[in-house]
């Protein structure tokens, strides 16, 4: 099994969700993160003084799929998830050892 | 609210005069109609109330302006400081302002003393603890002004020890030398309902607190760098200018101190007027400045800018045209939008914008209201130097005493930690 870890835009998030829905992937965890990349970040003013925001707010969505689903699902996502713009963000893959569904005790695939 | 005393004798005589002419010969000495002094009253109370709940504007301007980690305890702060304000009124301030001033530079020690249930005769123009809510009340604003300045570092028993000597010695002694009929009232100075006596005592006394306090950690680094804090909550802080904005309809409206005679429920009008558009040059002409100088409006500054408008138009809320008042408050605003930064840049750490609010914009207001034919530029400046002598350096000197003896920052790591937690024990927020 695989964890794919990626940070998106929040705009994204709906597209992200309805395409791996459609697909038959219903579960996801997502959080509000903040981060950069290349795209370095912009100046905001509060009462008269200039700030630099290094971190830009994005959300990270977790997903656990079987091995033959990898491509599929990275695929998805970043079809979902890209604007063309600087900024789209980034997906990380994990190995993934074990997942435990909590109420029936299903591991494994099983459990996905 | 200058010459107080004489202005509740006109007040008095002539419906007195009046009366005397319609009553039968035998009535020689000629009372003023009862209602007279129900009407003052009811302006003093009225009045009063509408005061007293700028505090909760206080509350939520500040609390919206700092950050998650400090709401609780500038909530704390904000009750705190309105008690001890009333209660040292009580015990001390309203005679130390009030009685015996005769000209003079204070008045007399001792608690105040009301008349029993029922004993009240209004022969005064007014019932005498309408007369004492009413002040007490305004010198509660001179003491909420402190709090916003000194936000997120101070610890809160020397803000109230602080806060006790202001309200209760402080702010009468200098009040005593206007509407208390002292020694500036001699001479003419003229401050309707207190941009001096109020905003700049309140905004001199935040500013010795801020240069002994010292800067919130991290918010001014090497090269003139400024680093925001932005606060938790922009409708609280918007609530709050509005409840402000409320509450001077009392604070300026009721200073004329006399509503029983049309010509007084007219002025009461024309202050409400006044007051309200004075207000809004404030905020319209911080906006037009923030678009020209920032390219952004920042909604904060533009808080601080209707406020400015108000401090500024209540030396003289009265007198003016409404071109006149709009200019008055326009410049508040003008004032601000230069203000803020310029503190920053000498490093002084006001979280709310008290300084050029109150008392930037309350000198202000104070120096021009000889435009309007109350007092002269002598009078004005030579109260404005001498309140803000008294004050500065008194309150420096308290400042002083609670930073060498009990402290009056809080440690770095509390201060990290947010004084909700550290002082208060109660988070504003504790699910975020």
């Amino acid at each position: 099994m695989k964890l794919i870890a990626a940070v998106i835009k929040p705009s994204r998030l709906d597209a992200v969700r309805s395409a791996l829905s459609a697909k038959d992937i219903h579960g996801m965890t997502v959080t509000e993160v903040r981060g950069y990349g290349r795209q370095k970040g912009h100046t905001e003013i509060y009462r008269g003084a200039e700030y630099a925001v290094n971190f830009i707010p994005k959300l990270k969505i977790e997903v656990a799929v079987s091995d033959d689903q990898l491509d599929e699902v990275t695929d998805l996502i970043i079809e979902a998830a890209r604007s063309g713009k600087i900024g789209d963000g980034k997906i990380f893959v994990f190995d993934l050892l074990d997942a435990i569904r909590i109420r029936t005790g299903e591991r494994n695939t099983q459990a996905l | 609210m200058i010459n107080k005393h004489k202005k509740m004798a006109l007040a008095l005589a002539i419906p007195a005069m009046v009366a005397s002419f319609s009553m039968p010969a035998f009535a020689q000495e000629a009372a003023a109609p009862e209602y007279i002094s129900i009407f003052n009253t009811l302006l003093f109370l009225v009045g009063g109330f509408l005061v007293m709940w700028m505090a909760a504007g206080f509350a939520m301007l500040e609390m919206g302006l700092v950050r998650q980690k400090n709401v609780s305890m500038q909530g704390l702060k904000n009750i705190a400081l309105y008690s001890v304000a009333g209660i040292m009124f009580w015990l001390t301030g309203y005679n130390l302002m009030y009685t015996g001033v005769d000209g003079g530079f204070l008045g007399s020690f001792g608690p105040y003393d009301f008349p029993a249930p029922g004993a009240d005769d209004g022969s005064a123009g007014y019932s005498v603890a309408s007369d004492w809510f009413f002040q007490m009340v305004f010198c509660a604003t001179t003491a909420s002004i402190v709090s916003g300045t000194l936000a997120e570092r101070i610890k809160f028993w020397p803000f109230i020890i602080f806060t006790a000597v202001l309200t209760g010695i402080l702010y009468p002694i200098t009040g005593s030398w206007q509407w208390g009929q002292g020694w500036l009232a001699q001479m003419g100075f003229s401050d309707f309902a207190g941009s001096t006596l109020v905003h700049s005592v309140g905004g001199w006394a935040a500013l010795a607190g801020a240069l002994l306090l010292g800067a919130r950690a991290g918010r001014y680094g090497a090269n003139g760098m400024v680093t925001p804090m932005p606060g938790s909550s922009i409708p609280l802080a918007t609530l709050g200018m509005f409840i402000l904005w409320l509450g001077w309809f009392g604070f300026n409206g009721a200073s004329q101190l006399a509503m029983g005679t049309i010509a007084d429920a007219g002025d009461v009008s024309r202050i409400f007027v006044n007051t309200n558009l004075a207000a809004a040059a404030g905020a319209v002409t911080t906006i037009i400045l923030l678009q020209v100088v920032y390219k952004k409006i920042d909604v904060t500054m533009v808080i601080n800018g209707a406020l400015a408008g108000l401090v500024s138009i209540t030396a003289e809320p009265l007198a003016p045209s409404v071109p006149l008042a709009l200019f008055i408050g326009a410049m508040g605003g003008v004032i601000v939008v230069f203000a803020v930064p310029l503190l920053d840049k000498l490093k002084i750490d006001d979280v709310v914008g008290a300084i050029p609010v109150h008392l930037l914009a309350g000198i202000w207001g104070t120096l021009v209201t000889p435009l309007s034919g109350s007092g002269n530029f002598i009078t004005q400046i030579t109260g404005i130097v001498a309140i803000g002598a008294f004050t500065m350096i008194l309150s420096g000197v308290v400042w002083f005493i609670l930073k060498s003896t009990i402290g009056i920052r809080v440690s770095p790591e509390d201060e990290a930690l947010g004084l909700d937690k550290a002082e208060v024990g109660v988070e504003a927020y504790p699910e975020f």
